[in-house]
Protein backbone atom coordinates (compact mmCIF):
# COMPACT_ATOMS: atom_id res chain seq x y z
CA UNK A 1 0.00 0.00 0.00
CA UNK A 2 2.78 2.37 0.96
CA UNK A 3 4.72 1.29 -2.09
CA UNK A 4 1.69 2.08 -4.25
CA UNK A 5 1.42 5.54 -2.72
CA UNK A 6 5.13 6.18 -3.28
CA UNK A 7 4.75 4.92 -6.81
CA UNK A 8 1.93 7.32 -7.43
CA UNK A 9 3.92 10.21 -5.95
CA UNK A 10 6.88 9.31 -8.12
CA UNK A 11 4.67 9.34 -11.17
CA UNK A 12 3.23 12.73 -10.38
CA UNK A 13 6.65 14.33 -9.79
CA UNK A 14 8.03 12.79 -12.93
CA UNK A 15 5.15 13.71 -15.18
CA UNK A 16 4.85 17.43 -14.36
CA UNK A 17 8.09 18.67 -15.95
CA UNK A 18 7.70 16.55 -19.07
CA UNK A 19 5.52 18.33 -21.60
CA UNK A 20 4.12 15.69 -23.95
CA UNK A 21 3.16 13.34 -21.17
CA UNK A 22 0.85 10.48 -21.86
CA UNK A 23 -1.64 10.15 -19.03
CA UNK A 24 -1.25 7.03 -16.97
CA UNK A 25 -4.75 5.97 -17.96
CA UNK A 26 -3.87 6.17 -21.63
CA UNK A 27 -0.66 4.29 -21.02
CA UNK A 28 -2.37 1.49 -19.16
CA UNK A 29 -5.15 1.38 -21.74
CA UNK A 30 -2.54 1.12 -24.46
CA UNK A 31 -0.95 -1.77 -22.62
CA UNK A 32 -4.19 -3.64 -22.18
CA UNK A 33 -5.21 -3.01 -25.76
CA UNK A 34 -2.02 -4.46 -27.09
CA UNK A 35 -2.65 -7.60 -25.14
CA UNK A 36 -1.04 -9.86 -27.67
CA UNK A 37 2.30 -7.99 -27.66
CA UNK A 38 3.79 -6.97 -24.32
CA UNK A 39 5.23 -3.49 -24.02
CA UNK A 40 6.76 -3.24 -20.58
CA UNK A 41 8.48 0.08 -21.20
CA UNK A 42 6.00 2.91 -21.67
CA UNK A 43 7.26 6.14 -23.13
CA UNK A 44 8.20 9.29 -21.31
CA UNK A 45 8.44 8.18 -17.73
CA UNK A 46 4.98 6.88 -16.81
CA UNK A 47 6.30 4.30 -14.53
CA UNK A 48 3.97 1.66 -13.15
CA UNK A 49 1.04 0.48 -15.11
CA UNK A 50 -2.21 -0.05 -13.31
CA UNK A 51 -3.48 -3.60 -13.44
CA UNK A 52 -6.87 -2.47 -12.23
CA UNK A 53 -8.32 -2.11 -15.70
CA UNK A 54 -7.29 -5.61 -16.69
CA UNK A 55 -8.60 -7.01 -13.45
CA UNK A 56 -11.98 -5.38 -13.95
CA UNK A 57 -12.18 -6.73 -17.44
CA UNK A 58 -11.33 -10.22 -16.21
CA UNK A 59 -14.06 -10.08 -13.57
CA UNK A 60 -16.72 -9.07 -16.05
CA UNK A 61 -15.65 -11.69 -18.59
CA UNK A 62 -15.74 -14.37 -15.91
CA UNK A 63 -19.26 -13.32 -14.94
CA UNK A 64 -20.35 -13.48 -18.55
CA UNK A 65 -18.90 -16.95 -18.84
CA UNK A 66 -20.88 -18.10 -15.81
CA UNK A 67 -24.09 -16.63 -17.17
CA UNK A 68 -23.72 -18.19 -20.58
CA UNK A 69 -22.89 -21.58 -19.08
CA UNK A 70 -26.02 -21.39 -16.94
CA UNK A 71 -28.13 -20.38 -19.94
CA UNK A 72 -26.79 -23.33 -21.89
CA UNK A 73 -27.76 -25.77 -19.14
CA UNK A 74 -31.22 -24.25 -18.82
CA UNK A 75 -31.73 -24.55 -22.58
CA UNK A 76 -30.50 -28.15 -22.51
CA UNK A 77 -32.95 -29.16 -19.79
CA UNK A 78 -35.86 -27.40 -21.49
CA UNK A 79 -34.92 -29.03 -24.77
CA UNK A 80 -35.18 -32.51 -23.33
CA UNK A 81 -38.77 -31.86 -22.30
CA UNK A 82 -39.90 -30.26 -25.56
CA UNK A 83 -38.10 -32.76 -27.75
CA UNK A 84 -40.20 -35.73 -26.63
CA UNK A 85 -43.40 -33.79 -27.27
CA UNK A 86 -42.19 -32.71 -30.68
CA UNK A 87 -41.30 -36.23 -31.73
CA UNK A 88 -44.70 -37.44 -30.60
CA UNK A 89 -46.43 -34.77 -32.62
CA UNK A 90 -44.58 -35.59 -35.82
CA UNK A 91 -47.21 -38.09 -36.88
CA UNK A 92 -49.89 -35.42 -36.83
CA UNK A 93 -49.35 -33.77 -40.20
CA UNK A 94 -48.44 -36.90 -42.15
CA UNK A 95 -51.99 -38.12 -42.85
CA UNK A 96 -52.86 -34.75 -44.37
CA UNK A 97 -49.85 -34.76 -46.66
CA UNK A 98 -50.60 -38.37 -47.59
CA UNK A 99 -54.13 -37.36 -48.56
CA UNK A 100 -53.66 -33.97 -50.13
CA UNK A 101 -50.03 -34.03 -51.18
CA UNK A 102 -47.95 -30.89 -51.03
CA UNK A 103 -48.06 -28.27 -53.73
CA UNK A 104 -45.52 -25.59 -52.92
CA UNK A 105 -45.53 -24.25 -56.47
CA UNK A 106 -49.26 -23.59 -56.54
CA UNK A 107 -50.16 -20.32 -58.17
CA UNK A 108 -52.82 -18.41 -56.28
CA UNK A 109 -53.94 -14.84 -55.85
CA UNK A 110 -53.85 -14.51 -52.09
CA UNK A 111 -50.90 -15.98 -50.26
CA UNK A 112 -50.51 -15.73 -46.55
CA UNK A 113 -47.09 -16.46 -45.11
CA UNK A 114 -47.26 -17.63 -41.50
CA UNK A 115 -43.77 -17.29 -40.03
CA UNK A 116 -43.08 -18.94 -36.67
CA UNK A 117 -40.23 -17.27 -34.77
CA UNK A 118 -39.14 -17.04 -31.17
CA UNK A 119 -39.87 -14.38 -28.59
CA UNK A 120 -36.52 -14.39 -26.86
CA UNK A 121 -33.15 -13.71 -28.40
CA UNK A 122 -29.66 -15.12 -27.94
CA UNK A 123 -30.62 -18.13 -30.02
CA UNK A 124 -28.22 -17.94 -32.90
CA UNK A 125 -29.40 -17.31 -36.43
CA UNK A 126 -32.66 -19.22 -36.64
CA UNK A 127 -34.92 -16.19 -36.60
CA UNK A 128 -32.89 -14.44 -39.26
CA UNK A 129 -33.06 -17.57 -41.40
CA UNK A 130 -36.83 -17.76 -41.06
CA UNK A 131 -37.20 -14.10 -41.92
CA UNK A 132 -34.90 -14.42 -44.94
CA UNK A 133 -36.90 -17.36 -46.24
CA UNK A 134 -40.17 -15.51 -45.61
CA UNK A 135 -38.93 -12.48 -47.49
CA UNK A 136 -37.81 -14.58 -50.45
CA UNK A 137 -41.17 -16.33 -50.43
CA UNK A 138 -42.91 -12.99 -50.38
CA UNK A 139 -40.94 -11.97 -53.44
CA UNK A 140 -41.73 -15.27 -55.10
CA UNK A 141 -45.45 -15.10 -54.52
CA UNK A 142 -46.07 -11.44 -55.23
CA UNK A 143 -46.73 -10.37 -58.72
CA UNK A 144 -49.03 -8.32 -60.88
CA UNK A 145 -52.22 -10.07 -59.83
CA UNK A 146 -51.05 -11.87 -56.75
CA UNK A 147 -50.36 -10.54 -53.34
CA UNK A 148 -48.96 -12.02 -50.20
CA UNK A 149 -49.33 -11.04 -46.59
CA UNK A 150 -47.56 -11.99 -43.38
CA UNK A 151 -48.88 -13.43 -40.17
CA UNK A 152 -46.05 -13.43 -37.67
CA UNK A 153 -45.83 -15.53 -34.54
CA UNK A 154 -43.06 -14.38 -32.22
CA UNK A 155 -41.47 -11.12 -31.23
CA UNK A 156 -38.17 -11.55 -33.08
CA UNK A 157 -39.79 -12.08 -36.45
CA UNK A 158 -42.04 -9.09 -35.95
CA UNK A 159 -39.13 -6.80 -35.14
CA UNK A 160 -37.27 -7.81 -38.29
CA UNK A 161 -40.18 -7.77 -40.70
CA UNK A 162 -41.75 -4.56 -39.44
CA UNK A 163 -38.74 -2.68 -40.78
CA UNK A 164 -39.43 -3.10 -44.44
CA UNK A 165 -42.74 -4.91 -44.86
CA UNK A 166 -44.93 -3.12 -42.37
CA UNK A 167 -47.83 -2.84 -44.78
CA UNK A 168 -47.85 -6.49 -45.64
CA UNK A 169 -48.19 -7.68 -42.07
CA UNK A 170 -51.71 -8.83 -41.43
CA UNK A 171 -51.40 -9.81 -37.78
CA UNK A 172 -48.76 -10.64 -35.17
CA UNK A 173 -48.95 -12.93 -32.18
CA UNK A 174 -46.44 -12.80 -29.34
CA UNK A 175 -45.95 -14.63 -26.03
CA UNK A 176 -46.64 -17.97 -27.55
CA UNK A 177 -44.45 -19.84 -25.09
CA UNK A 178 -45.59 -18.23 -21.88
CA UNK A 179 -47.25 -21.53 -21.03
CA UNK A 180 -45.97 -24.77 -22.53
CA UNK A 181 -47.35 -25.16 -26.02
CA UNK A 182 -50.44 -27.35 -26.13
CA UNK A 183 -52.90 -28.19 -28.84
CA UNK A 184 -55.84 -26.26 -27.40
CA UNK A 185 -53.93 -23.00 -27.39
CA UNK A 186 -52.75 -23.53 -30.94
CA UNK A 187 -56.22 -24.51 -32.10
CA UNK A 188 -57.66 -21.28 -30.72
CA UNK A 189 -54.84 -19.34 -32.37
CA UNK A 190 -55.41 -21.06 -35.71
CA UNK A 191 -59.09 -20.26 -35.48
CA UNK A 192 -58.24 -16.64 -34.82
CA UNK A 193 -55.92 -16.44 -37.80
CA UNK A 194 -58.37 -18.10 -40.15
CA UNK A 195 -61.14 -15.77 -39.09
CA UNK A 196 -59.17 -12.60 -39.65
CA UNK A 197 -57.21 -13.42 -42.76
CA UNK A 198 -58.42 -14.09 -46.28
CA UNK A 199 -56.32 -16.67 -47.99
CA UNK A 200 -56.08 -18.92 -51.00
CA UNK A 201 -52.94 -20.61 -49.80
CA UNK A 202 -51.30 -20.58 -46.40
CA UNK A 203 -47.60 -21.16 -46.18
CA UNK A 204 -46.29 -22.01 -42.73
CA UNK A 205 -42.57 -21.45 -42.25
CA UNK A 206 -40.68 -22.79 -39.28
CA UNK A 207 -37.31 -24.34 -38.40
CA UNK A 208 -37.57 -28.08 -38.29
CA UNK A 209 -35.54 -29.74 -35.60
CA UNK A 210 -33.36 -32.47 -37.07
CA UNK A 211 -30.80 -32.59 -34.27
CA UNK A 212 -29.26 -30.35 -31.65
CA UNK A 213 -27.01 -28.74 -34.23
CA UNK A 214 -29.14 -29.03 -37.36
CA UNK A 215 -32.29 -27.01 -38.00
CA UNK A 216 -33.67 -26.57 -41.48
CA UNK A 217 -36.26 -24.03 -42.58
CA UNK A 218 -39.34 -25.91 -43.68
CA UNK A 219 -42.42 -24.76 -45.50
CA UNK A 220 -45.81 -26.41 -45.46
CA UNK A 221 -48.48 -25.32 -47.93
CA UNK A 222 -52.16 -25.48 -47.03
CA UNK A 223 -54.72 -24.69 -49.67
CA UNK A 224 -58.09 -23.19 -49.02
CA UNK A 225 -61.00 -25.51 -49.85
CA UNK A 226 -61.90 -23.67 -53.05
CA UNK A 227 -58.37 -23.83 -54.37
CA UNK A 228 -58.09 -27.47 -53.34
CA UNK A 229 -61.20 -28.31 -55.35
CA UNK A 230 -59.88 -26.41 -58.33
CA UNK A 231 -56.52 -28.18 -58.16
CA UNK A 232 -58.15 -31.59 -57.84
CA UNK A 233 -60.30 -30.93 -60.87
CA UNK A 234 -57.27 -29.80 -62.81
CA UNK A 235 -55.68 -33.15 -62.11
CA UNK A 236 -52.01 -33.62 -61.52
CA UNK A 237 -50.85 -34.32 -58.01
CA UNK A 238 -54.16 -33.60 -56.36
CA UNK A 239 -56.25 -35.35 -58.94
CA UNK A 240 -56.86 -38.24 -56.57
CA UNK A 241 -58.84 -36.07 -54.22
CA UNK A 242 -61.93 -36.43 -56.36
CA UNK A 243 -61.81 -40.18 -56.11
CA UNK A 244 -62.38 -40.01 -52.36
CA UNK A 245 -65.93 -40.39 -51.16
CA UNK A 246 -67.05 -37.93 -48.57
CA UNK A 247 -68.85 -39.29 -45.55
CA UNK A 248 -70.93 -37.05 -43.42
CA UNK A 249 -71.79 -33.39 -43.54
CA UNK A 250 -74.15 -31.89 -46.03
CA UNK A 251 -71.83 -30.82 -48.78
CA UNK A 252 -68.37 -31.67 -49.93
CA UNK A 253 -67.24 -28.07 -49.53
CA UNK A 254 -68.22 -28.05 -45.86
CA UNK A 255 -66.08 -31.10 -45.20
CA UNK A 256 -63.19 -29.65 -47.16
CA UNK A 257 -63.48 -26.47 -45.15
CA UNK A 258 -63.29 -28.37 -41.88
CA UNK A 259 -60.44 -30.39 -43.28
CA UNK A 260 -58.43 -27.33 -44.22
CA UNK A 261 -58.96 -25.76 -40.80
CA UNK A 262 -58.02 -28.95 -39.01
CA UNK A 263 -54.95 -29.36 -41.18
CA UNK A 264 -53.87 -25.82 -40.42
CA UNK A 265 -54.15 -26.28 -36.67
CA UNK A 266 -52.26 -29.59 -36.78
CA UNK A 267 -49.48 -28.16 -38.95
CA UNK A 268 -49.25 -25.06 -36.78
CA UNK A 269 -49.00 -27.19 -33.64
CA UNK A 270 -46.20 -29.30 -35.03
CA UNK A 271 -44.47 -26.22 -36.45
CA UNK A 272 -44.61 -24.34 -33.15
CA UNK A 273 -43.14 -27.32 -31.28
CA UNK A 274 -40.40 -27.87 -33.85
CA UNK A 275 -39.51 -24.21 -33.79
CA UNK A 276 -39.37 -24.21 -30.00
CA UNK A 277 -37.00 -27.19 -30.12
CA UNK A 278 -34.83 -25.51 -32.75
CA UNK A 279 -34.74 -22.33 -30.69
CA UNK A 280 -33.53 -24.20 -27.63
CA UNK A 281 -30.96 -26.16 -29.61
CA UNK A 282 -29.66 -22.99 -31.26
CA UNK A 283 -29.50 -21.27 -27.90
CA UNK A 284 -27.51 -24.18 -26.50
CA UNK A 285 -24.90 -23.98 -29.22
CA UNK A 286 -24.79 -20.17 -29.15
CA UNK A 287 -24.26 -20.10 -25.40
CA UNK A 288 -21.71 -22.88 -25.67
CA UNK A 289 -19.61 -20.96 -28.17
CA UNK A 290 -20.09 -17.84 -26.06
CA UNK A 291 -18.68 -19.48 -22.94
CA UNK A 292 -15.83 -20.91 -24.93
CA UNK A 293 -15.00 -17.47 -26.30
CA UNK A 294 -15.21 -15.99 -22.84
CA UNK A 295 -12.82 -18.67 -21.63
CA UNK A 296 -10.35 -17.84 -24.39
CA UNK A 297 -10.63 -14.15 -23.66
CA UNK A 298 -10.05 -14.82 -19.99
CA UNK A 299 -6.88 -16.78 -20.78
CA UNK A 300 -5.54 -13.95 -22.88
CA UNK A 301 -6.38 -11.35 -20.26
CA UNK A 302 -4.72 -13.44 -17.56
CA UNK A 303 -1.53 -13.52 -19.58
CA UNK A 304 -1.64 -9.77 -20.09
CA UNK A 305 -2.33 -9.23 -16.42
CA UNK A 306 0.61 -11.36 -15.37
CA UNK A 307 2.91 -9.69 -17.83
CA UNK A 308 1.87 -6.25 -16.67
CA UNK A 309 2.25 -7.19 -13.05
CA UNK A 310 5.66 -8.71 -13.58
CA UNK A 311 6.78 -5.72 -15.63
CA UNK A 312 5.86 -3.31 -12.89
CA UNK A 313 7.65 -5.44 -10.27
CA UNK A 314 10.73 -5.56 -12.47
CA UNK A 315 10.65 -1.80 -12.94
CA UNK A 316 10.42 -1.28 -9.20
CA UNK A 317 13.34 -3.59 -8.56
CA UNK A 318 15.43 -1.86 -11.19
CA UNK A 319 14.73 1.50 -9.59
CA UNK A 320 15.58 0.30 -6.13
CA UNK A 321 18.75 -1.45 -7.25
CA UNK A 322 19.95 1.41 -9.39
CA UNK A 323 19.16 3.81 -6.56
CA UNK A 324 21.10 1.63 -4.14
CA UNK A 325 24.06 1.30 -6.48
CA UNK A 326 24.04 5.06 -7.08
CA UNK A 327 24.28 5.58 -3.31
CA UNK A 328 27.18 3.18 -2.94
CA UNK A 329 29.40 4.04 -5.74
CA UNK B 1 -18.15 -17.37 -34.80
CA UNK B 2 -21.21 -19.68 -34.68
CA UNK B 3 -20.10 -21.50 -37.79
CA UNK B 4 -16.78 -22.32 -36.13
CA UNK B 5 -18.60 -23.53 -33.09
CA UNK B 6 -20.91 -25.62 -35.21
CA UNK B 7 -17.94 -27.14 -37.01
CA UNK B 8 -16.25 -27.91 -33.73
CA UNK B 9 -19.40 -29.50 -32.32
CA UNK B 10 -19.87 -31.52 -35.48
CA UNK B 11 -16.32 -32.84 -35.43
CA UNK B 12 -16.75 -33.80 -31.80
CA UNK B 13 -19.92 -35.77 -32.37
CA UNK B 14 -18.74 -37.12 -35.65
CA UNK B 15 -20.33 -40.55 -35.34
CA UNK B 16 -23.94 -39.53 -34.64
CA UNK B 17 -24.62 -37.06 -37.49
CA UNK B 18 -23.07 -39.29 -40.13
CA UNK B 19 -25.25 -42.19 -39.06
CA UNK B 20 -28.30 -39.95 -39.19
CA UNK B 21 -27.21 -38.55 -42.53
CA UNK B 22 -26.96 -42.05 -43.92
CA UNK B 23 -30.54 -42.73 -42.84
CA UNK B 24 -31.73 -39.40 -44.21
CA UNK B 25 -30.47 -40.03 -47.73
CA UNK B 26 -32.65 -43.12 -47.96
CA UNK B 27 -35.80 -40.97 -47.90
CA UNK B 28 -34.92 -38.40 -50.52
CA UNK B 29 -35.65 -40.34 -53.78
CA UNK B 30 -38.49 -39.42 -56.10
CA UNK B 31 -40.18 -36.82 -53.90
CA UNK B 32 -37.47 -34.26 -54.63
CA UNK B 33 -38.36 -34.23 -58.29
CA UNK B 34 -41.92 -33.18 -57.59
CA UNK B 35 -40.86 -29.92 -56.02
CA UNK B 36 -38.63 -28.98 -58.95
CA UNK B 37 -40.90 -26.20 -60.21
CA UNK B 38 -40.83 -24.64 -56.79
CA UNK B 39 -37.07 -25.01 -56.45
CA UNK B 40 -36.50 -23.43 -59.86
CA UNK B 41 -38.80 -20.52 -59.16
CA UNK B 42 -37.05 -20.08 -55.82
CA UNK B 43 -33.61 -20.04 -57.38
CA UNK B 44 -34.67 -17.25 -59.71
CA UNK B 45 -35.88 -15.08 -56.86
CA UNK B 46 -33.35 -15.90 -54.15
CA UNK B 47 -30.30 -17.63 -55.61
CA UNK B 48 -28.19 -17.38 -52.48
CA UNK B 49 -30.67 -18.82 -50.03
CA UNK B 50 -31.41 -22.50 -49.94
CA UNK B 51 -35.07 -23.29 -50.56
CA UNK B 52 -37.00 -24.55 -47.54
CA UNK B 53 -37.70 -28.26 -47.26
CA UNK B 54 -41.25 -29.39 -47.84
CA UNK B 55 -43.22 -32.10 -46.08
CA UNK B 56 -43.05 -34.56 -48.97
CA UNK B 57 -39.32 -34.89 -48.54
CA UNK B 58 -39.76 -35.50 -44.83
CA UNK B 59 -42.14 -38.42 -44.91
CA UNK B 60 -41.94 -41.95 -46.08
CA UNK B 61 -43.65 -42.31 -49.45
CA UNK B 62 -46.85 -44.29 -49.31
CA UNK B 63 -47.10 -47.60 -51.20
CA UNK B 64 -49.16 -47.54 -54.40
CA UNK B 65 -52.55 -49.18 -54.76
CA UNK B 66 -52.04 -52.93 -55.13
CA UNK B 67 -53.80 -54.86 -57.88
CA UNK B 68 -55.57 -57.31 -55.54
CA UNK B 69 -57.27 -56.43 -52.30
CA UNK B 70 -54.80 -56.95 -49.44
CA UNK B 71 -55.73 -59.09 -46.49
CA UNK B 72 -54.93 -56.61 -43.80
CA UNK B 73 -55.66 -52.96 -43.20
CA UNK B 74 -52.78 -50.72 -42.08
CA UNK B 75 -53.90 -48.28 -39.45
CA UNK B 76 -52.31 -45.03 -38.26
CA UNK B 77 -54.06 -43.44 -35.32
CA UNK B 78 -52.50 -40.12 -34.31
CA UNK B 79 -53.22 -37.63 -31.58
CA UNK B 80 -51.52 -34.27 -31.10
CA UNK B 81 -49.48 -35.55 -28.19
CA UNK B 82 -48.66 -39.01 -29.46
CA UNK B 83 -49.04 -41.57 -32.20
CA UNK B 84 -51.34 -44.09 -30.63
CA UNK B 85 -51.12 -46.67 -33.40
CA UNK B 86 -48.48 -46.49 -36.10
CA UNK B 87 -48.50 -48.75 -39.15
CA UNK B 88 -50.27 -51.60 -37.45
CA UNK B 89 -51.85 -54.32 -39.56
CA UNK B 90 -55.38 -55.09 -38.42
CA UNK B 91 -58.48 -56.75 -39.76
CA UNK B 92 -61.03 -54.01 -39.30
CA UNK B 93 -61.63 -50.64 -37.68
CA UNK B 94 -64.98 -49.10 -36.84
CA UNK B 95 -64.90 -45.31 -36.81
CA UNK B 96 -67.61 -43.03 -35.41
CA UNK B 97 -68.33 -40.92 -38.49
CA UNK B 98 -70.91 -38.16 -38.36
CA UNK B 99 -73.24 -40.39 -40.40
CA UNK B 100 -72.90 -43.23 -37.90
CA UNK B 101 -70.49 -46.04 -37.10
CA UNK B 102 -68.55 -46.89 -40.22
CA UNK B 103 -66.71 -50.16 -40.59
CA UNK B 104 -63.51 -50.10 -42.62
CA UNK B 105 -62.16 -53.33 -44.09
CA UNK B 106 -59.18 -53.88 -46.37
CA UNK B 107 -60.11 -52.83 -49.87
CA UNK B 108 -62.55 -50.17 -48.65
CA UNK B 109 -63.23 -47.42 -51.16
CA UNK B 110 -61.19 -44.26 -50.63
CA UNK B 111 -63.08 -42.09 -48.15
CA UNK B 112 -62.74 -38.90 -46.17
CA UNK B 113 -64.90 -39.06 -43.07
CA UNK B 114 -65.43 -36.43 -40.43
CA UNK B 115 -65.72 -37.95 -36.97
CA UNK B 116 -68.10 -37.14 -34.14
CA UNK B 117 -67.54 -38.01 -30.48
CA UNK B 118 -67.83 -41.76 -30.20
CA UNK B 119 -66.10 -45.07 -29.91
CA UNK B 120 -63.36 -46.21 -32.26
CA UNK B 121 -62.71 -49.92 -32.18
CA UNK B 122 -59.77 -51.71 -33.68
CA UNK B 123 -60.26 -55.39 -34.45
CA UNK B 124 -57.20 -57.59 -34.71
CA UNK B 125 -58.02 -61.28 -34.83
CA UNK B 126 -59.93 -61.77 -31.60
CA UNK B 127 -58.65 -58.62 -29.85
CA UNK B 128 -60.77 -55.54 -29.86
CA UNK B 129 -59.31 -52.27 -28.56
CA UNK B 130 -61.82 -49.51 -27.99
CA UNK B 131 -61.02 -45.81 -27.72
CA UNK B 132 -63.34 -42.93 -27.12
CA UNK B 133 -62.41 -40.18 -29.58
CA UNK B 134 -63.53 -36.60 -29.24
CA UNK B 135 -63.58 -35.73 -32.93
CA UNK B 136 -61.32 -35.58 -35.91
CA UNK B 137 -60.99 -37.00 -39.38
CA UNK B 138 -60.51 -40.42 -40.85
CA UNK B 139 -58.95 -40.96 -44.26
CA UNK B 140 -59.14 -44.31 -45.96
CA UNK B 141 -56.83 -44.56 -48.92
CA UNK B 142 -57.13 -46.81 -51.92
CA UNK B 143 -54.05 -48.77 -50.87
CA UNK B 144 -55.79 -50.02 -47.71
CA UNK B 145 -54.16 -47.59 -45.35
CA UNK B 146 -56.42 -45.85 -42.85
CA UNK B 147 -55.29 -42.64 -41.17
CA UNK B 148 -57.29 -41.49 -38.19
CA UNK B 149 -56.45 -38.07 -36.78
CA UNK B 150 -58.22 -37.22 -33.54
CA UNK B 151 -57.90 -34.37 -31.13
CA UNK B 152 -58.32 -36.44 -27.98
CA UNK B 153 -58.77 -40.13 -27.36
CA UNK B 154 -58.89 -42.32 -24.28
CA UNK B 155 -59.20 -46.07 -23.95
CA UNK B 156 -62.76 -46.82 -22.93
CA UNK B 157 -61.78 -48.62 -19.73
CA UNK B 158 -60.21 -45.43 -18.38
CA UNK B 159 -63.47 -43.46 -18.37
CA UNK B 160 -65.03 -42.81 -14.97
CA UNK B 161 -68.82 -43.38 -15.12
CA UNK B 162 -69.58 -41.15 -12.14
CA UNK B 163 -67.86 -38.17 -13.73
CA UNK B 164 -69.71 -38.85 -16.99
CA UNK B 165 -73.11 -38.73 -15.27
CA UNK B 166 -72.16 -35.60 -13.40
CA UNK B 167 -70.93 -33.91 -16.58
CA UNK B 168 -74.09 -34.87 -18.43
CA UNK B 169 -76.26 -33.41 -15.67
CA UNK B 170 -74.16 -30.22 -15.57
CA UNK B 171 -74.32 -29.58 -19.27
CA UNK B 172 -78.03 -30.38 -19.53
CA UNK B 173 -78.64 -27.80 -16.81
CA UNK B 174 -76.44 -25.28 -18.65
CA UNK B 175 -78.31 -25.94 -21.87
CA UNK B 176 -81.57 -25.17 -20.11
CA UNK B 177 -80.28 -21.91 -18.67
CA UNK B 178 -78.24 -20.76 -21.67
CA UNK B 179 -79.13 -17.35 -23.02
CA UNK B 180 -76.77 -16.49 -25.87
CA UNK B 181 -76.24 -18.61 -28.96
CA UNK B 182 -72.64 -19.21 -28.00
CA UNK B 183 -73.57 -20.56 -24.59
CA UNK B 184 -76.27 -22.72 -26.15
CA UNK B 185 -73.79 -24.12 -28.65
CA UNK B 186 -71.19 -24.84 -25.96
CA UNK B 187 -73.76 -26.52 -23.73
CA UNK B 188 -75.07 -28.56 -26.64
CA UNK B 189 -71.58 -29.78 -27.45
CA UNK B 190 -71.10 -30.74 -23.82
CA UNK B 191 -74.34 -32.68 -23.80
CA UNK B 192 -73.47 -34.46 -27.05
CA UNK B 193 -70.05 -35.52 -25.85
CA UNK B 194 -71.28 -36.74 -22.49
CA UNK B 195 -74.17 -38.70 -23.97
CA UNK B 196 -71.72 -40.30 -26.38
CA UNK B 197 -69.47 -41.13 -23.42
CA UNK B 198 -72.45 -42.63 -21.67
CA UNK B 199 -73.27 -44.74 -24.71
CA UNK B 200 -69.65 -45.80 -24.95
CA UNK B 201 -69.66 -47.04 -21.38
CA UNK B 202 -72.88 -48.97 -21.72
CA UNK B 203 -72.57 -50.19 -25.33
Amino acid sequence: MAMAALRREGRRILLSPTVPNPSPAAASAAVTRSSAISQPCTPLGARSISTQVVRNRMKSVKNIQKITKAMKMVAASKLRAVQTRTENSRGLWQPFTALLGDTPSVDVKKNVIVAITSDKGLCGGINSTSVKVSRALHKLTSGPEKESKYVILGEKGKVQLVRDSRNSIEMTVTELQKNPINYTQIAVLADDILKNVEYDALRVIFNKFHSVILFKPTMVTILSPEVAEKESEAGGKMGDLDSYEIEGGETKSEILQNLAEFQFSCVLYNGALENACSELGARMSAMDSSSRNAGDMLDRLTLTYNRTRQASITTELIEIISGASALEG
Amino acid sequence: MLRHAARRLVSRTAAAPTARRALATAEVPAEAAEDSTFVEAWKKVAPNIEPPTTPLSLMQPRPPTPATIPTKLTVNFVLPYKSEIANKEVDMVIVPATTGQMGVLPGHVATIAELKPGVLSVHEGNDVTKYFVSSGFAFVHANSIADIVAVEAVPVDQIDPALVQKGLADFTAKLGSASTDLEKAEAQIGVDVHSALNAALTG
